[in-house]
């Protein structure tokens, strides 16, 4: 029997980007706000201080920052026809599982999704008709406006200390920046990071190519920093421990570093790690939740924390899971397209090219999380006419090299020797002398790629794990064809020594890392209909309920997900201030 | 342990090019074929102590160490394996958290699932690696009449090639890729994990790439060193404490 605690204003389940943000600013303004976080209490003096964190086997091989598949995992398969298999450890993607969240071992990449996304389906069927639109693909516009959106990006950037160069300033194009952004009313807070040598060449090779590219916006400070709220940042020092390793510097926008923080210091409230969130409780007319329960992971011991407020921010993929263990909202069907929760789970697709250069001193270890050249000629870019090639998307192509720690940084022409003194002599000659090419694609959603709750495997709490049912569909082969001719070809004008071609992916496999950018399966969209919520990320169902993060994006575009996932939480928190708490009920009257 | 372990020296007499990866579609230029039988070793190793053990039984060590050996050889580059600690890394990590299943869901039924499903054998690394050695040396002595560590140079080769080609099925039914997945990236690990999990001793396998290991800052660097080699002595976790 759970142990029924005081009622408080608000909960929050997870704390990292979104639960982070939505803690100090409801703290801050009077709320009194409990966060419940599976993980540990980590901080960057305690834990990510050197010279214990430059340990690649801890972090980067073993993932001590990250969900322990033994405890919770999710199952998986490509297509309903596969009886879904448990995760058993990770490997294409990687939830965090400390206070900080994934946002702690992310990169920092920080892109602004563009109308492109968020008016998807009318802009393509604008240009191309309706008939353009394969009829499985069940995408959808988010309710939602760039011109809506930017205050919020902005807002995003400058807490989380984003260096890049603006590329288009109200309109004006600017040199250096990416001319097919969307246009901001001001630049990044700090300028990019330095190239290393991989960017250079790609930026030269693709500028012949007449591409455009620019430096890649990401959150690492290239200075020291103080954010709007008094967050300061150290300046990143090119350590090559970015991804995977939490940041010694403080030089990368986490929210341990620039939210958390401020919450913590609020008398207002209160963080209990190793709280393992379980269920939202409705109420007894189904309108309302009443709070969630959650077991102490210590001892086991289970609470029911009462809330006038429940704001679900843990990953995208537990939130969706917590849906769908609580009975809230209809769960989709995709035999009859009935329902909502788990609907339109998207992943990314993408392609890569390794260039050997004889000769060439890459220094694959000096590199920051986001040193990255990137161009959008494929992909923000309306005018790439997408009609010839049959697919709906785009895809952005990238170079750099972001770290050499060496267990798992090992480029080899295909064919060389796998072990031996040649192998060997392949492994000291390439590690300096390979970089890569590389794009990202997104992926529209389909009918048939869906989440729901796995009929035979449980969790350690004796709960349903998670079921994956996703592949890739002819529209993401296509693209992936596309983008690797297009990668293929710029490697050859580099003229390497070696190219290890890029090839599309087929299928969509659990094993190896790919991104840990999934999302969709609680959607935003304008109508109870086909959303989960609208479009203040308020559940249609229960009003007191919000479901923050990537689990909103009705489709997955090329771009990371962290800047529409910051820009959408300032978005809600803004209109739950100004809005909700004056007169609670539903914002949007379907 | 006793001296009979770790003490073979089928290297120094045979040429070992290792084997070309096979499952890659792209017939490339291999990398250049081996001139180390001739050539001296990088550095004189340092006297290695006695490997003993938290996990390998005798067979297993001995497994371990004739394969770390022939993998990684002794030649300009680096000393061999059991001189690097590899095979002390390796029985270190069977006999931690990660080799009992830290993090690993292993609740059943158990399945075979297709490959884009990932690992589903209910086995701990540690037991998937006791079964492969003994699945592995069962194949040996049922096709040479001896267990792996007493083969020569070449039919060690041919057993490596099997294992990782998937040419060589175990007849117990355990998945011998599996197994050689495993394997190797425990032995790529072993190489170049820090040196404090037991392996990559003296730094040796960041000294053969350049890498220059738990620097702190390159934030001076990146623009100095760009396209240029960077002579930095590797450091260690250990030499910053």
């Amino acid at each position: 029997m759970a142990t029924k605690l005081k009622e408080v204003d608000v909960v929050i389940v997870g704390l990292g980007w979104t639960g982070g943000i939505m803690a100090k600013e409801l703290a801050e303004a009077g709320l009194k706000v409990v966060a419940l976080e599976r993980g540990a209490m980590r901080t960057p003096a305690n834990d990510y201080a050197l010279p214990g964190i430059r340990d690649e086997l801890r972090y980067a091989i073993r993932k001590d920052l990250m969900m322990n598949t033994a405890r919770d995992t999710l199952t998986v398969r490509n297509n309903p026809t596969q009886e879904a298999l448990p995760m058993r450890r990770l490997g294409s993607f990687l939830p965090g599982e400390v206070v900080g969240g994934a946002a702690v071992h992310w990169s920092g990449h920080t892109w602004r999704w563009t109308d492109m996304e968020l008016k998807v389906r009318s802009m393509y069927e604008a240009r191309y008709g309706k008939k353009f639109i394969p009829d499985d693909m069940t995408i959808q516009d988010w309710g939602i406006s760039y011109a809506e959106l930017e205050p919020y990006y902005d807002r995003f950037e400058y807490v989380a200390a984003v260096s890049g160069k603006a590329g288009n300033l109200d309109g004006r194009i600017q040199a250096g920046g990416n001319p097919f952004e969307a246009p901001r009313k001001r630049d990044y807070p700090l300028p990019p990071l330095n190239q290393v040598l991989s960017g250079v060449m790609f930026t030269e090779a693709a500028k012949n190519a007449g591409y455009h590219p620019f430096p890649r916006p990401t959150a690492n400070a290239s200075q020291p920093y103080t954010n709007p709220d008094g967050a300061k940042y150290g300046a990143c020092q090119y350590c090559g421990y970015c991804q995977q390793f939490g940041c010694e510097a403080n030089a990368k926008g986490s929210p341990h570093v620039a939210v958390i923080p401020f919450a913590l210091a609020s008398p207002n409230f209160e963080l209990r790690t190793h709280s393992w969130v379980n269920k939202v409780l409705k109420d007894s007319d189904g309108k309302r939740v009443t709070g969630v329960t959650y077991t102490n992971v210590l001892n086991g011991e289970e609470f029911e924390q009462p809330a006038n407020l429940v704001l679900l921010c843990a990953y995208a993929l537990n939130n969706v899971h917590l849906l769908l263990l609580s009975g809230i909202g209809q769960p989709y069907d995709p035999n009859t397209q009935q329902g909502v929760v788990g609907k339109n789970y998207c992943y990314q697709t993408g392609v890569g090219a390794t260039l050997f250069f004889e000769g060439r001193h890459f220094n694959p270890f000096m590199a920051g999380g986001g040193t990255n050249v990137t161009f959008d000629d494929f992909n923000v870019n309306w005018d790439f006419d997408r009609g010839p090639h049959g697919f709906v998307g785009a895809y952005n192509v990238s170079a750099a090299h972001n770290t050499g720690a060496p267990i798992a940084y090992r480029p080899l022409p295909a064919g060389t020797p796998q072990w031996g003194t040649a192998w060997k002599e392949a492994r000291v000659k390439w590690y300096q002398g390979a970089m890569g090419i590389g794009a990202s694609g997104s992926v529209m959603a389909n009918r048939t790629n869906w989440l729901d709750l796995d009929p035979t495997y449980r969790n350690a709490f004796g709960h349903p794990l998670l079921r994956m049912t996703f592949d890739y569909k002819a529209n993401e082969q296509k693209l992936g064809q596309h983008a690797a001719k297009v990668v293929n070809d710029l490697a050859r004008a580099m003229k390497p020594t070696h190219l290890n071609e890029a090839k599309a992916r087929a299928s969509w496999t659990v094993v190896p890392y790919q991104s840990t950018h999934n999302t969709g399966g609680a959607i935003m969209g304008t109508t109870p209909r086909d959303s989960v919520v609208n479009r203040y990320l308020q559940s249609w169902d229960c009003h007191n309920l919000f479901v923050l993060g990537a689990c909103a994006f009705p489709h997955n575009s090329s771009y990371n997900p962290t800047g529409p996932v910051g820009a959408l939480t300032y978005w809600a928190l803004d209109a739950i201030k100004s809005k909700y708490l004056k007169n609670p009920g539903q914002l949007v009257h379907a | 342990m006793t001296e009979t372990f770790g003490r073979r020296d089928f290297l120094k007499t045979a040429v070992v090019g290792g084997a070309a990866a096979a499952a890659t579609g792209i017939q490339e230029a291999q990398a250049q074929q081996p001139a180390a039988a001739a050539a001296p070793p990088a550095a004189a190793p340092a006297a290695a102590p006695p490997a003993t053990y938290e996990f390998l039984n005798l067979e297993e060590a001995a497994f371990v160490e004739a394969l770390v050996d022939h993998m990684v050889p002794a030649d300009h580059l680096s000393p061999k394996g059991t001189d690097l600690g590899v095979n002390v890394y390796i029985d270190r990590a069977l006999a931690g958290a990660w080799g009992k299943g830290d993090r690993l869901y292993l609740q059943g039924p158990w399945k075979r699932g297709v490959p884009n499903q990932g690992y589903q054998l209910p086995l701990t690394p540690a037991e998937l690696y006791r079964a492969g050695i003994a699945a592995t040396n069962a194949h040996c002595r049922k096709t040479f009449g001896k267990p792996f560590d007493q083969l020569d140079a070449a039919q060690r080769e041919q057993v490596l090639v099997g294992l990782s080609t998937g040419k060589i099925t175990f007849d117990d039914g355990l998945p011998a890729r599996t197994f050689w997945g495993t394997v190797y990236q425990t032995v790529q690990e072993g190489m170049f994990a820090d040196p404090i999990h037991g392996g990559n001793r003296n730094k040796a396998g960041w000294k053969m790439l350049g890498f220059p290991g738990a620097i702190a800052v390159n934030r001076e660097h990146i623009v100095q060193y760009r396209d240029k080699p960077f002579p930095h002595e590797p450091v260690s976790i250990a030499d910053m404490s």
